[in-house]
């Protein structure tokens, strides 16, 4: 990959979604690239539907800050909760968004209110929308890939790393035999994985999900914008 | 058991080629183990140590542990693993924020009973209300409880650091307990690359007859550590006997420098020596000042980093010599009491050059940003 300018991302999502494996995934295979990448979550006592963030930082140069992305590039939203209940770490949920920063929610409709809109507009932000958890169900048979789902809209949003890296790491994290999980998460993967013979079936049915979720993604005009109001 | 070659120390930590791998702090524990020669491991789970145990039991499952089991607390863990250790073989545990609270009677007894026990402890805040997010405060307690304390920046300072614990904790002139303290989630569930040594190679085993005190065995059976303690004796001997063994605790640690000094490269590091403001400080602190301090430079501020690896026995020469030529001293920590503020105040001629700050704490993270608003602050 060619040099790159860092790039910070936060996923807000709830217990059970993904986002941890997602940010996993997302920065195994910016590391497989070439690039600089760390990766980590944030979560309370481990339960579904609670709160929980990962973050991801890619760069072509080390980066050393850790923990909470706080001045996010990009801000990726797993579930209407983290916005309409504050979900998240960061109230509202965009706090610390750069300017010229970008949004993708998992939803089909504007959850975020006209003040907040016009806010963003201010950050000459972009707002993005994906039915993601409805495209996993429909493609890959169960919501449990809302998380694929959603690196399908931040791929068709932004190529931050090669498809063929976000594949590898995906056979790695699913594969067996390296990853270690907690109890939950390795419930959780039993019951994606369980509905394959085999992990290449998997792998494919979630390329097949990066791709229809890819073009679904669609931007919400901000006021004062093109579409707009 | 698995077949790995024993190698001389230096050559594993400082010779054998090594292969990056990118993986979270928990994974680098493992790896570290893997290579430790370790003979025994004791569990108790709690966040966000968890997965470092597990991970140490898989590990034991394939071979490279002899024994490993899990206690029934805290208490009962660090208790077990201090029966270990007298019983001569080589022993590991983790702990972390109110786990570590839990068993604290146990700490300072590992030290007066001299044994070379080396903890990982995954800091987390302690107080309530309850949380299991990062937080150094509990380092704070256990600054006089007698065990050395290192503190690791990341992943590899944590993975070079447990493999080094063992290697100085046994040294006949040292033979107290090692911790090497990593910052919970910054770095136990930070995944970031690491660079690991051969699979197939491992320390040298402990020999208990390098002990300085006498090895519990055959001829020293256990009753003789309960039947003949101070305790029992009301006199002047007795207070005298645990007055003196108090300081050679002390003195075993002081003696530790040299070893320290020799697989660290230095209790501390420094960058830009010649720096008129130092930032310094120890553990994911350190990475946030070192985004800080590009950023400043790149404004012209000649500010400086000095990284402290080892907290106990402390770098008081070092840091006093550097502070005499800097014109101000910024200590961020990700705690609410300040405990390495007020360490390096004790140690240095001009406290009032101390920012004892900024500090972060109870789960947040420390943004480099508010580290740049001292720098610059100071630099008018």
């Amino acid at each position: 990959m060619n040099a790159m300018e860092k790039t910070f991302i936060r996923m807000s999502g709830l217990g059970g979604q993904g986002a941890v494996t997602a940010a996993h995934i997302l920065g195994s295979a910016a590391n497989k690239d070439g690039l600089e990448s760390t990766v980590n979550p944030f979560f309370g006592a481990e339960k579904r539907l609670a709160p929980a963030e990962s973050y991801v930082r890619i760069s072509s140069e080390k980066v050393y800050e850790k923990g909470e992305v706080l001045y996010p590039n990009i801000i990726m939203i797993f579930h209407p909760h983290v916005i309409t209940m504050g979900k998240c770490y960061t109230m509202p949920f965009f706090d610390g968004l750069q300017e010229g920063g970008s949004i993708l929610i998992n939803a089909d409709a504007p959850l975020v209110s006209d003040e907040d809109l016009r806010h963003l507009a201010d950050l000459k932000a972009k707002v993005y929308y994906v039915p993601a958890t409805d495209i996993a169900t429909k493609v890959a048979g169960s919501e449990l890939s809302t998380n694929i789902a959603m690196l399908g809209g931040l791929y068709a949003m932004r190529k931050l790393t090669s498809m063929e890296a976000l594949k590898e790491s995906m056979v790695e994290r699913f594969g067996g035999g390296k990853f270690v999980a907690s109890g939950t998460t390795a419930a959780l993967d039993d019951a994606v994985t369980g509905k394959f013979a085999k992990v290449s079936q998997m792998i494919e049915k979630n390329m097949e999900l990066i791709a229809a979720a890819g073009a679904a993604l669609t931007e919400f005009p901000l006021p004062g914008t093109k579409g707009g109001e | 058991m698995i077949d790995q070659k024993i190698v001389d120390p230096d050559y594993l930590l400082f010779e054998a080629p090594r292969t990056s791998e990118y993986i979270t702090g928990s994974e680098a524990v493992r790896e570290a183990i893997k290579r430790a020669n370790v003979d025994m491991a004791i569990a108790y789970p709690i966040t966000p140590q968890s997965e470092s145990m597990h991970l140490v039991g898989d590990i034991y499952a394939q071979g490279y542990v002899k024994e490993y089991f899990r206690g029934e607390n805290e208490f009962a863990v660090m208790s077990s693993v201090a029966g270990a250790s007298m019983a001569g073989v080589r022993v590991f545990t983790a702990t972390g924020g109110p786990g570590t609270m839990r068993a604290f009677e146990v700490f300072p007894t590992w030290a007066g009973a001299r044994l070379p026990i080396v903890c990982a402890f995954m800091t987390r805040g302690i107080n309530s209300p309850l949380t299991i997010q990062p937080d150094t405060i509990e380092m704070a307690y256990l600054l006089e409880t007698g065990i050395l304390m290192l503190h690791a920046e990341n992943s590899q300072d944590l993975h070079d650091m447990l493999l080094m614990a063992f290697m100085v904790a046994e040294k006949t002139d040292v033979h107290i307990p090692v911790g090497v303290f990593a910052d919970g989630f910054f770095v136990t569930h930070t995944r970031d690359k690491v660079n690991m040594l051969p699979e197939d190679c491992k320390l040298p085993s402990y020999d208990p007859y390098t002990s300085p005190v006498p090895v519990m065995d055959m001829e020293n059976v256990p009753v003789r550590q309960m039947r003949d303690p101070f305790v029992m004796k009301s006199n002047f001997i007795s207070y005298a006997a645990h007055a003196s063994w108090q300081q050679e605790i002390d003195a075993a640690a002081e003696r530790s420098r040299k070893y320290l000094n020799h697989y660290l490269g230095g209790l501390i590091d420094v960058e830009h020596e010649d720096a008129d403001i130092f930032i310094v400080t120890s553990g994911t602190a350190v990475s946030q000042s070192r985004e800080a301090i590009a950023t400043a430079r790149e404004e012209g501020i000649n500010v400086g980093l000095v990284k402290i690896k080892s907290i106990r026995p402390f770098p008081g020469e070092e840091i006093r010599a550097l502070a005499s030529r800097s014109k101000g001293i910024i200590v961020p920590e990700f705690n609410r009491v300040g405990w390495l503020a007020k360490e390096i105040c004790s140690v240095i001629d001009e406290p009032r050059k101390v920012v004892r700050g900024p500090r972060v704490f109870g789960g947040m993270t420390m943004p480099p940003e508010l580290i740049l608003a001292e720098i610059r602050r100071i630099n008018q």
